[in-house]
């Protein structure tokens, strides 16, 4: 007969010397494992109330403005940098990582309408109220110096006088020319003291203005005529253009995905649009009460932040049409102009109490430096919430979030409001021939008309 | 083509069950992220049965005989004869005749287990090392041990309460509330510690918050033949009527009632994989029970008055002096004799348990406790994470809290553990709606005009008689509608009738008007 035992050697599966690591053997099959199931429905559960407990978003602010923020910029050469420029025209460049001002600009006489730092982050250009576009230079912070140059103010090393007021500028991602827009949108190059080119459709002001990150000729402008269009620098004419129901407050390209922009809307939505098919928004963000003032797309791409009137920034999926985050202080009012860090880690808004915030872009994330094996608990952690987060336990502890009490009934009131058209839209439909009264896509239903 | 059907078994077997049906999804979003996950999952599975198949250290034991032998005529020693030193030392028998037929109980890993006579023997061993950790004697009946969570605890149910001890021997404590206790069982990822007392009750006490989760009195009186079924956690009972019903902490009633035997049932076993029960009754018959459909797969002969399935799938029955080893070889569903052994004629055998990662089945028998080689019935390859045989305390304590945060709440106990997390099926609408209920009505008019009508003869077929008779037909197949309709139209009514009932009486006796509708 041939027989055999199971039989183990000790040795083998212990280890040798007390400085070895411990030896693990692993089988996966599953009948060895019971109630697999309900043990990862109970780690989703922890794992979510984990969540909420280490749910601490807000790391600091920055204050040392003494007018509203207006407007803020990146730096692409430096992580740790931000550009604000406030209400009074003062400008100042902050260091994140001790949230203190590094460099002070003064010059500008009126308000500070823009700012921008070119592609090789040596030079910021601001315009302003005051029909002026400042360009600066940035000073370069090295180790030794950090200490000495704090609040040094530093010359413009240009500044150019126009004809009208600006309201935004922004620079090519990778180019040497900049637009401006006011009573039209103007393209400068830093040398020349005029406008290169000039763009103009109707006779409103456009009321802000964004490069394309993948085409460096490509831009879109939002106007007060409730209009975005989009140019293209090497035509004399503009490309195409939509006109909705409201205004556009401001609109961010995915750097990413090129071709879709999110536009930040005065009807407290934002719209994702393809650029090539502007008759219908690809997405609608629906989550803020009050006009939505700034929008910014994370670097990943997957996510963008918005700073809304209502005095919230939320931050929302780039696909996805409701918020997944809401960040909010009593301190905090109307927010102008929001940022999303160049390492997708944080977000930056500024706001009309005169202060920058600086909060965690994923809110109970852990700062730092990882070891190995935590960041493998964290990616497992939230791998088992977003399996059963459909479930209604999870789903009521994920998607808690306190909401100040003026939002929560602004909401609901809104809710109220979108249900009662809804319904008297469908009884109309009810009450008509069949037919006669199509369903409108939300998506169209806002835009008005698109022109070539 | 053996190798791929060998590779696609396993990789079905690590799937844990079909792949998802993507083509009624309507959603296009989610239809993609799914068919992303199912694509992972598959990948998976493969990497899985992979590793299975090249990376595991050891290999199971077999037994095969050669020629004319039968594998159930082959003794003891002469296994023995052929296999290494250390397994050898897996045999033995140990003859402690004065203190009564012993209970013997494992630990999940396999190293350490725990004896209790009859008399008041406690007791637990090492059996790595062959080593006695700790005996003590507690001067009463001790009727059933069972451990905890690890091998630092055990609880024994002696003759009026059952009592918690440490490793060391220390009484920690004495649960008065489960009566004189028969069975015990420990629900290992719930920590619930299921008894049955003399009375018939079942008690479930939760171990770490020490609250009793459930008390149910099961109503066929006395039983001490008791289970848990690994897979679910649910508690099988065996009757001596028959039947075996099965419990689970948040309900009062059985889950299921199921009759298995023509006598009372004396011995009950579950496989680990929680489809297969084995049940043994008075009448000679031994069955194995799909649980699934609750069918008797196989029936076998002979007594059990203990029963055991092994972590490959091979069933241990005992009755007097004589242990029967089944067991499903050659990949064929049904259960043949293995293995048997018998031993000295005055040993009465109480209770086998095989032992988890181990070739090795102990017996409890009257006159103390063996323990026999049987190749081929452990699994040969551990999960540290799971059950380490070679524990060490830094990892046992860690295992203990990492056990205590995943510890389920009693009521992920059900037939089916797979239906948590799942999607409730939709309901069907239960009232039609008004453009179905009119189409209905049309079409049971249409059927009505349809009826053939017998053409009467001798003058009787007027045709203002057919035409009425065909109106006739029309209203009966329209009567049940309007009936409908104007019953629905009464209840309406009445519904109106109250609320205005209701808005006229002034306010402090609106409490007092008929609250029907509420309901």
């Amino acid at each position: 007969m041939k027989v055999k035992v199971i039989s183990r050697s000790t040795d083998e599966f212990t280890r040798e010397r007390s400085q070895d690591l411990q030896r693990v053997f692993r089988n996966f099959d599953p009948n060895l494992r019971t109630q697999e199931k309900a043990t990862e429905y109970v780690r989703a559960l922890n794992a979510a109330k984990l969540e909420k407990i280490f749910a601490r978003p807000f790391i600091g602010a920055m204050d040392g403005h003494i007018d509203t923020v207006s407007c803020m910029a990146k730096n692409p050469n430096h992580l740790k940098g931000i550009f604000s420029g406030s209400m009074d025209g003062d400008i100042r460049l902050w260091d994140l990582a001790t949230r203190r001002t590094v460099c002070q600009f003064s010059g500008h006489q009126g308000a500070v309408r823009g700012l921008t730092a070119s592609t090789d982050g040596r030079v910021l250009v601001s315009c302003g109220t005051d029909c002026t576009v400042r360009l600066w230079k940035v000073p370069v912070a090295t180790v030794m110096e950090s200490e000495e140059s704090l609040h040094n103010s530093s010359e413009p090393l240009a500044v150019y006088v126009w004809k009208n007021a600006f309201w935004a500028v922004d620079h090519q991602w990778d180019g040497n020319l900049f637009a401006t827009a006011g009573a039209q949108v103007d393209i400068w190059d830093h040398d020349r003291s005029q406008p290169v080119n000039s763009f103009e459709w109707g006779k409103d002001t456009v009321v802000s203005v964004r490069f394309n990150p993948g085409e460096p000729n490509v831009l879109a402008t939002s106007a007060s005529d409730r209009s975005i269009t989009i140019y293209d620098l090497r035509m004399s004419s503009p490309a195409r253009r939509v006109v909705m129901r409201t205004k556009t407050n401001s609109i961010s390209w995915n750097p990413m995905e090129p071709m879709n922009f999110t536009a930040a809307n005065e009807d407290c939505n934002c719209y994702s649009y393809d650029a090539r098919k502007l008759d219908e928004a690809k997405c609608v963000h629906q989550d803020h009460v009050s006009a939505v003032m700034d929008i910014d797309y994370s670097p990943t791409g997957r996510e963008f932040v918005t700073g809304s009137y209502d005095r919230t920034v939320r931050i929302f999926q780039y696909n996805g049409g409701h918020s997944r985050e809401i960040y909010h202080t009593k301190r905090m009012q109307r927010v102008f102009c929001v940022k999303f860090s160049c390492d997708a880690s944080y977000v930056i808004s500024g706001s009309d109490d005169t202060n920058l915030r600086l909060w965690k872009a994923k809110a109970s994330e852990q700062l730092g430096v990882l070891l190995p094996r935590e960041r493998k608990k964290h990616e497992y952690l939230e791998a088992v919430k977003n399996r059963y987060k459909h479930l209604p336990e999870v789903k009521r502890i994920v998607r808690h979030r306190h909401l100040p009490k003026p939002i929560y009934k602004a909401a609901s009131l809104r809710r109220i409001m979108a249900d009662a058209a809804r319904r008297k839209e469908d009884r109309r439909r009810a009450h008509s021939a069949p037919g006669s009264r199509p369903k409108e896509a939300f998506r169209k239903k806002r835009i008005l008309q698109e022109v070539e | 083509m053996d190798e791929d059907d060998e590779m696609d078994m396993k990789v079905k077997k690590y799937l844990r069950g079909e792949s998802a049906n993507l083509e009624i999804l309507q959603d296009r979003k989610l239809k993609g992220q799914l068919a992303v996950r199912e694509e992972l999952y598959g990948k998976s599975a493969k990497a899985a049965a992979k590793i299975e198949k090249w990376l595991l250290p050891s290999e199971g034991g077999y037994l095969e005989a050669e020629g004319i032998e039968k594998t159930w005529r082959i003794k003891q020693e002469s296994i023995a004869q052929e296999v290494d030193i250390l397994s050898t030392r897996n045999q033995y028998d140990i003859v402690l005749p004065d203190f009564g037929p012993y209970s013997l109980d494992f630990t999940s890993s396999g190293r350490y287990m725990a004896i209790a006579g009859r008399k008041g023997h406690l007791g637990i061993l090492d059996m790595k090392n062959m080593a006695l950790i700790k005996e003590f004697q507690v001067r009463e009946t001790v009727r059933d041990i069972a451990f905890l969570h690890n091998e630092l605890f055990f609880a024994a149910a002696q003759k009026k309460y059952p009592y918690i001890y440490n490793r060391d021997g220390t009484e920690l404590h004495c649960l008065k509330e489960h009566g004189a206790v028969l069975k015990l069982q420990f629900l290992k990822n719930h920590f619930l510690l299921a008894t049955i007392n003399k009375l018939g009750q079942l008690h479930y006490q939760d171990v770490t918050t020490g609250q009793m989760v459930g008390n149910y009195r099961t109503g066929h009186g006395r039983s001490d033949v008791m289970q848990v079924n690994p897979f679910n956690g649910v508690v099988a009972v065996g009757h001596s009527r028959g039947t075996v019903s099965m419990w689970k902490p948040t309900s009062a009633a059985p889950v299921v009632k199921m009759l298995c035997h023509q006598g009372p049932v004396t011995a009950l076993a579950f496989h680990s994989n929680g489809h297969l029960l084995a049940t043994a009754g008075m009448e000679r018959k031994i069955k194995l029970w799909d649980l699934r459909k609750f069918e008797v797969l196989q029936t076998l002969s002979g007594h059990a008055k203990t029963l055991d399935f092994s972590q490959k799938g091979l069933l241990a029955g005992a009755t007097g002096s004589f242990v029967q080893i089944w067991g499903d070889l050659a990949g064929s569903q049904s259960y043949d004799r293995y293995m048997g052994h018998s031993m000295a004629k005055g040993y009465q055998i109480g209770k086998v348990a095989f032992r988890p990662y181990e070739d090795v089945l102990g017996i409890g028998h009257s006159k103390g406790w063996s323990s026999v080689l049987i190749p081929g019935s452990g699994e040969p390859n551990f999960d540290t994470w799971v059950a380490n045989p070679f524990e060490t305390p830094k990892q046992r304590r860690e295992k203990e809290i990492h056990s205590l945060l995943d510890k389920l709440p009693p009521e992920t106990i059900m037939l089916d553990p797979t239906k948590i997390g799942a999607v409730r099926p939709t309901r069907k609408k239960e009232k039609p709606t008004n453009p179905e209920r009119e189409a209905e009505l049309e079409a049971a008019v249409a059927a009505a005009k349809d009826i053939p009508m017998k053409k009467k003869t001798k003058g009787r077929n007027k045709p203002s008689k057919r035409a009425k008779k065909k109106q006739e037909a029309v209203e009966k197949a329209k009567r049940p509608f309007l009936e409908q309709a104007a019953k629905e139209e009464e209840l309406s009514k009445e519904k109106r009738k109250r609320i205005s009932e209701e808005n006229e009486l002034p306010k402090s006796l609106q409490r007092f008007t008929r609250k029907k509708a509420k309901a």
